[in-house]
């Protein structure tokens, strides 16, 4: 229980600095954006469907659920309410992604300090961001889109067999591994991602451009960030470990 | 497959083994919860997160 304990603080404390980080680097890059995209998609569209506060008066206006959306739902009020809502599901998401990692590394004999932590922190940006990316683009507002069910399976797919693809890169030796590791990488894009019958947008091509961009770069910082915290941290909470791992796996994980 | 393959490559002791498959599912759940619900309040309350880390939206 110990060893669950210790990785679960790590996390915790990894997560919620690089979440903060993440949202305010979000603040400047990428948010603006998103905001801004938003009065495109709401002018564009018959109030396909509206972020933005405002609830009372656009619930009664907008009887279309477009994308599924029901206008009736509760969202967090532009400005701070909604930068808190986004911070904490940042920090979320760091925590989640923290916890996958630690795991991930302690199978493998653990990060072995900030230069480990930083590896793993950039494997989990290709596997997470950079080859979901490749076929489903970072998308803003009033884009577009394929079905959400059939993305979000090629998505979870993608990052699996990228994240797979990588350890086997990584941790084996034989040219077989290496060989299925490739395909692993490769599969998903030749598969292809579910795209829309249509591309066309109101969204201008150079704010798209720009949002990419800055998706890309923020979480290549958050996800190096992300892992070296884990990889500094994990060495300061050990405690109790040794007695329940026993010392052959003590050995193998210093 | 590859966990056998990893088991023998750095000798990951059988008591780690549920404690870091509780940790990864846990991780898996938040992500997901946060990410992945197709929970109205949940998408509307993470909605720029998960614009900005290009997860699967709208």
């Amino acid at each position: 229980m110990s060893l669950f304990r210790n990785i679960v603080f790590t996390a915790v404390i990894a997560g919620l600095l690089s979440g903060l980080l993440l949202t305010v680097m979000q603040s400047f890059s990428t948010v603006p954006l998103i905001l801004q995209a938003e009065v495109f998609e709401n002018a564009g569209g018959e109030a396909a469907h509206s972020h933005d506060a405002a609830p009372a008066a656009a619930g009664a206006a907008a009887p279309a659920a477009d994308h599924h959306h029901d206008d009736e739902a509760w969202a967090p009020a532009d400005g701070f309410e909604r930068f808190i809502y986004t911070l904490a599901a940042d920090m979320l998401s760091g925590i989640g992604f923290a916890l996958v990692l630690i795991a991930a590394s302690e199978a493998f004999g653990g990060f072995k300090g900030w230069r480990g932590g930083l590896m793993f922190g950039i494997a989990g940006f290709l596997a997470v961001i950079l080859a979901p990316g490749l076929g489903l683009p970072p998308e803003l507002p009033g884009m577009p889109a394929a079905e959400l069910g059939p993305r979000q399976i090629w998505w979870v797919s993608t990052a699996v067999c990228t994240a797979l693809g990588l350890g086997l890169l990584v941790y084996t030796r034989s040219a077989v591994f290496a060989a299925l590791a490739v395909v692993l990488l490769i599969a998903p894009h030749l598969v292809g991602a579910p795209l829309p019958p249509s591309h066309e947008t109101a969204v201008p091509m150079d704010l798209h451009a720009r949002f990419v961009n800055a998706v890309y770069a923020t979480n290549l910082v958050f996800w190096a960030v992300l892992g070296a915290l884990a990889g500094v941290t994990r060495e300061r909470f050990r405690a109790g470990e040794e007695v329940s791992a026993g010392s052959p796996a003590k050995l193998a994980s210093r | 497959m590859v966990q056998n393959s990893a088991a023998t490559a750095v000798g990951i002791s059988a008591s780690k083994i549920i404690p870091l498959s509780m940790t990864a599912l846990l991780g898996l759940f938040i992500v997901g919860f946060v990410g992945f619900s197709h929970l109205e309040v949940v998408h509307n309350a993470a909605h720029d997160t998960r614009h900005s880390l290009a997860f699967p939206c709208h």
